[in-house]
């Protein structure tokens, strides 16, 4: 099959060679049927981005608390914060979630992003907390790939911090309670 | 409103890449595709088409702000009016509908409908990574941004619910690679087997290699009229036009976040009731309410009650086997929880191809006859256009022009049903497509 091939190919890289000239007809007619020119161009940026109203999130997780929102007006609770009500519209407050919820859902990534490619495999989980219908997207560890089953639903997880917060979501993750 | 027609489609081969044409001239091959299949000159298209829609997904891919207006101005239809439309995967069926609607509302008698995609101009997984910043880049994206990631924990949950398993969703990959191999638009023509499929590398538990449709560069291309459309285009061109009917127009959303969709109650199908569902927290993350919503609108417009009784084929967005059968389910072709066993019973297959397996109800209703995303290619803003295009051909029963064969067309077909999606499930929109 053609994965055998792909295996035993040598590495394509990104590198490329810088072009100082190209071959040119003297009949312009050639022109059409010459290699495309494929060049190698960079694009990269710093952006200064605000988390804006959900930064109390971000401060939680520094300080090892981690904070959803409930809705004034009907009580309905934002695992994953959001300062306005889904439900309803109205605003929220800010609370702290259980100390252990429950592993709804959960996947092992073998390939990611480039960001995250050297990170794999590493695996995603979607934690549901008592009381609360909305869930939080986090990372699982401790738990190796290849136990990877549909068993490990329901169990029981701790969220844990960083120590030293990067202000990022991944400043918190998920680890088996029992 | 008044009635739209689709009167003609063209599609620029997808393909891994297509280094010898830029965006423009892309979106060029289909559209020229489109006016030579109605006799159409491009003089004469230009006074006649009132105006377009642009599709495409990424402005990261193309690294090129406003590139819509530089495909129409390729095209040679400015100065008419023109505007991009952009909704992620789902963002070719959003084009088709914006056209129709133009149509409809009777400010044009025709308009064009074009997509495309250039996802070859970075590697894969930074081409994962651009698709994975279409999830919240506060909460999920830094989590580890992967949409393979995403699909298969919504199908370990959907395992979990129901019982659903890894080799039904492998049927699908074969079904679709097997369908694609009689189809010469499509970029992977392979004859698989569920062994192959479930033996390829993993990607995302439980989402193997096969399991996920491939990155694309491509185009195409959807014309729609209106009556008065019709005479003016079969007045140009001289030639006897065989439109099909677009009788139905339905969208629906859900929150971006999986993690904030609420639990409440299914959006029912006629041809379903309440009892139904009793115990099912809806849509959860196994199901894609935006999916239903789609449908049901669709639905009631073209006036269907039972979409097995009531439609021949479906295309759908097949971009992880997984999608396709919470799909069988958003869209009423079974009952939520049994998209499973649909498949492994062979509903979804063509009745007169060979897959190497024992089908029991083998081609109830073809879903993706033409091999899918999976199997065709998923150049973003295209995709949904492409399902337009396929589906227009089986119901002109064109196929055998278009494909060179006719294994793919479906017999009798006379109404059929387009679904595009966007990732997560966020936004998703579905059309319906019949006999003039
Ligand atoms: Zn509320």
């Amino acid at each position: 099959m053609k994965k055998e091939k792909e295996a035993i190919a040598i590495p394509e890289t990104e590198e490329g060679t810088v072009l100082f000239k190209v071959p040119f007809p003297k009949d312009l007619k050639q022109l059409k049927d010459m290699s495309p020119i494929v060049t190698l161009q960079h694009y990269g940026i710093n952006y200064i981005h605000s988390y804006g109203q959900d930064s109390p999130f971000f401060a939680g997780l520094a300080n090892g608390r981690l904070l959803g929102t409930r809705c004034a007006s009907c009580g309905y609770i934002h695992v994953t914060p959001k300062l306005h009500c889904q439900q309803c519209g109205g605003e929220c407050e800010w609370m702290e979630l259980p100390k252990e919820g429950r592993i709804h859902t959960f996947t092992v990534c073998y390939f990611g992003s480039e960001e995250f490619l050297k990170e794999t495999p590493f695996m995603l989980v979607l934690v549901e907390f008592a009381g609360a219908k909305t869930l939080m997207l986090s990372r699982l560890l401790g738990v190796a790939p290849s136990s990877a089953s549909i068993d490990l639903i329901g169990k029981k997880v701790r969220p844990r911090f960083k120590r030293n917060s990067k202000f990022k979501p991944t400043d918190l993750y998920f680890v088996l309670a029992e | 409103m008044r009635p739209v027609y689709m009167v003609s489609g063209g599609i620029t081969k997808f393909a891994k890449a297509h280094p010898e044409m830029t965006f423009q001239l892309m979106v060029k091959k289909a559209y020229d595709y489109a006016l030579a299949d109605i006799g159409l000159m491009h003089r004469e298209a230009v006074d006649v088409i009132d105006g377009v829609v642009a599709s495409y997904f990424s402005d990261h891919f193309t690294r090129q702000l406003m590139a819509g207006i530089m495909v129409q101005d390729y095209l040679g239809l400015v100065p008419k009016p023109g505007h991009r439309v952009e909704g992620g995967g789902a963002t070719g069926g959003i084009c088709f509908q914006e056209a129709y609607k133009s149509v409809a509302s009777g400010v044009m008698d025709v308009c064009l409908a074009y997509g495309f995609e250039t996802m070859s101009h970075v590697n894969t997984w930074k081409g994962n990574e651009f698709i994975a910043l279409a999830s919240d880049v506060n909460f999920d994206y830094p989590v580890g941004g992967f949409y393979t990631g995403y699909y298969a924990m919504m199908v370990v949950r959907h395992m979990k619910e129901f019982g659903t398993k890894v080799e039904q969703m492998a049927l699908v990959s074969v079904k679709n690679h097997i369908n694609a191999y009689h189809n010469p638009y499509a970029q992977k023509r392979e004859q698989l087997t569920v062994e192959d499929v479930r033996k390829s590398p993993m990607v995302a538990w439980p989402l193997t290699r096969l399991d996920v449709c491939v990155m694309s560069d491509g185009a195409a291309v959807a014309l729609l009229a209106s009556e008065e459309g019709i005479r003016k285009l079969e007045k140009a061109s001289g030639t006897k036009l065989r439109p099909v009917r677009v009788s139905g127009i339905g969208r629906g959303t859900d929150s971006m976040r999986m993690a904030d969709r609420p639990h409440g109650k299914v959006i029912l199908l006629p041809h379903e009731s309440a009892g139904d569902y009793r115990n099912l927290d809806y849509p959860g993350i196994h199901s894609f309410r935006a999916g239903r919503m789609a449908t049901k609108l669709a639905y009631e417009m073209a006036g269907i009650k039972n979409p097995l009784e009531d439609i021949d084929f479906v295309e759908l967005h097949d971009a992880f086997t997984s999608s396709e059968i919470q799909t069988y389910e958003d869209m009423g072709l079974c009952k939520y929880g049994e998209g499973g066993k649909f498949v492994e019973a062979g509903n979804p297959f063509l009745p007169n191809i060979d897959y190497g397996v024992k089908l029991k109800k083998k081609g109830t209703i073809p879903v993706n006859p033409s091999g899918g995303l999976m199997a065709c290619g998923h150049p973003v803003g295209a995709t949904g256009l492409m399902q337009a295009v396929f589906a227009f051909w089986q119901i002109q029963r064109s196929i055998k022009k278009h494909f060179g064969n006719d294994l793919l067309q479906v017999r009798d077909a006379r109404r059929g049903a387009i679904h595009s999606h966007a990732g997560t499930g966020t936004y998703v929109t579905v059309s319906i497509l019949e006999k003039a």
